[in-house]
């Protein structure tokens, strides 16, 4: 084989030559990527044309379960999808520019500082919030033993200890705060180092070009100069906080108390390992892949370099 | 206005300049800081202190009762926390070493070889970076159970292993390898696979490490595989015993409290500490991250 290697020269670089080792060596991951992410995929789709109860052969029923999704099914339009889309808009966007502005701000500071902070700010997304769901449940105990509820008496902010995790009017909030505090994940990190990779003759030839202030330099430097890794942020930020979805039911239990943080997630879970009705959670595991692919194909319009 | 310069990205000293940067991180830092340090001081409270009202934020005498406790509490289940750490540990270290290897052989075929479809593939492991696991955990079961891995490890270990993230970013620290250094082998005699682990893998160490921090953060604190995949309690993992811990009936005492505070700083820690070790790695990995 070597010498057959010699033979044939060069193998990087000209696109005519064909070397089939290229499919050994991706063969093992494509095998196990196959079996568990796009068969999953298809399966997905394929199962939510049918009424499949994990016992009797799924019965093809067409686009039924979808139809239900949207005309029949009361939770789902009422409490889920709204819950859902409040939830991806200030966990996912709002989050997401934080963690830009964030990042923006470290990269104006020196080393020390900034490798501490980015630290600080990025632990919270090492827990995938499932580790840390006990440290939420002592937090907001319900009673005046809790810790928000005694600093909030303490204050005077309020008379009677409220019960948090079970009260429909503050579950939301809790969960999209937790969603907020562990998102600076990779995402965050990658634009960090993005504007740390700036080329530094850009700013100083901005600057000549009439740029006033570090807001202007952001938006018509920093922001075009990186728009690859804006736009792999973007994408990170919109998966992990759907990923991070279940925190709601870790706190609440599911179904959470008056549908009140019910995410698109745990509705699947809900469906899937509660009720058994695995076609239909087929179904809603499809709408929530395509709200992911919409999310991600708006960042891919803004940050695809035109040229 | 010719006299605005531009500002220095990555300053070399502290400028009066930067405070209202502080101004607006510190702040922020705090709040995120906050709860983590809890979880440090709740995990090593005694029992008066976590029963003191009003409940105090800082632990004056630090105990490791919390975590005695939690050694005894699994005794009493009938499984010892040693055989969930046992577990957790065996599982960690099968899926990263598998998923590094597979990775980084994916990364050099895609990046560096030349055959049909390779783009093809490539494009799809980009769009795949935007799958969230969760969303197919019903399909995904029903994989796992055709083939007959329920309630083993491999269970635990193989659903993990592609992660397309990883190879993504793998891939594109491997395109940084210059193709000169690659020609430079071939002429000497070596074969693909010799390429591979003698010229590539020394050259994408902080790729590897990112990645390694990557599929960690994904098996450490896995639940799904615990919770669907596996009915033998003594199978489970150490996350999945701390969150049996972490709901319902234990947090509901206090006593209850400090020892799920303990179990969740041991599931923390490994996280914080692999990520201090490698963060220089990750930063450098993270500047080749950008979709095109």
């Amino acid at each position: 084989m070597q010498t057959e290697n010699k033979k044939r020269g060069s193998k990087t670089g000209r696109k005519s030559l064909f070397n089939k080792n290229g499919y050994l060596f991706v063969a093992p991951y494509g095998l196990l990527f196959c079996i568990f992410i796009l068969m999953p995929v298809i399966i997905a789709v394929g199962l939510s044309f049918t009424n499949f109860n994990t016992i009797e052969a799924p019965k093809f029923i067409g686009l039924l379960n979808y139809i239900n999704l949207i005309t029949a099914d009361e939770t789902f339009m009422q409490f889920v999808l709204p819950n859902t889309v409040k939830y991806a808009l200030i966990v996912g966007v709002g989050g997401y520019v934080l963690a830009f502005l964030l990042a923006w701000a470290l990269a104006n500071m020196t080393k020390g500082p900034r490798t501490i902070f980015a630290l600080i700010l990025y632990s919270p997304s090492m827990t995938t919030g499932v580790a840390m769901s006990v440290l939420w449940k002592i937090m907001f105990t319900g009673d005046q033993t809790g810790y928000i509820n005694s600093w909030l008496m303490n204050i005077g902010a309020i008379d009677e200890p409220i019960i948090w995790l079970s009260n429909a009017q503050y579950l939301l909030p809790i969960v999209i705060i937790i969603g907020l505090w562990s998102s600076m994940g990779v995402g965050f990190l990658a634009i960090l180092a993005g504007i740390l990779n700036i080329d530094e003759s850009l700013y100083e030839a901005a600057a000549i070009d009439g740029v006033k202030n570090r807001f202007q330099e952001m938006i018509y430097v920093t922001i075009p100069s990186m728009k690859p890794q804006m736009l792999f942020a973007a994408v990170m930020q919109i998966v992990g906080a759907f990923q991070n979805g279940q925190i709601s039911t870790l706190l609440a239990g599911n179904p959470t108390p008056g549908y009140a943080a019910q995410l698109i997630v745990n509705h699947i879970e809900d469906y899937g390992f509660i009720r058994y009705e695995m076609g239909y959670a087929a179904a809603v595991s499809v709408v929530l892949l395509l709200i992911v692919q919409i999310f991600s194909s708006v960042s891919k319009k803004l940050f695809t370099e035109k040229d | 206005m010719a006299s605005y310069k531009g500002h220095r990205i990555n300053p070399d000293r502290f400028e009066k300049g930067q405070l209202k940067l502080y101004i607006f991180v510190v702040p922020l830092a705090l709040i995120t800081g906050l709860p983590i340090v809890f979880i440090f001081f709740h995990a090593f409270k005694p029992m008066e202190e976590l029963f003191a009202f009003p409940p105090k934020f800082i632990t004056v005498h630090p105990t490791l009762d919390n975590f005695s406790k939690l050694l005894k509490a699994s005794r009493n289940a009938g499984i010892p926390l040693s055989k969930y750490v046992f577990n957790s540990i065996l599982i960690t270290i099968a899926v990263m070493a598998f998923s590094l290897a597979f990775t980084t052989m994916a990364a050099f075929s895609l990046s560096k070889l030349k055959y049909k479809g390779r783009n093809v593939l490539l494009k799809i492991n980009e769009i795949a970076i935007m799958f969230v696991a969760v969303a197919v955990m019903i399909p995904r079961y029903l994989i796992v159970n055709k083939i007959g891995i329920i309630d083993s490890y491999w269970a635990q270990i193989l659903p993990l292993i592609p992660l397309p993230v990883a190879l993504f970013l793998v891939k594109q620290f491997v395109d940084q390898v210059p193709d000169s250094l690659i020609e430079a082998a071939y002429v000497d005699g070596a074969g693909d696979f010799t390429v591979y682990l003698k010229v590539i893998l020394p050259l994408i160490k902080p790729a590897i490490a990112t990645a390694a921090i990557l599929v960690f953060q994904q098996v450490w604190t896995n639940l799904e595989a615990s919770n669907y995949y596996i009915n033998d309690d003594g199978l489970k993992s150490l996350a999945f015993y701390m969150n049996t811990l972490t709901s319902t009936s234990t947090t509901n005492t206090v006593a209850g409290q400090g020892i799920a505070a303990a179990a969740s700083l041991i599931l923390f820690l490994p996280n914080l500490i692999l990520f201090c070790l490698l963060q220089k790695n990750v930063m450098n990995t993270m500047a080749h991250s950008g979709i095109k």
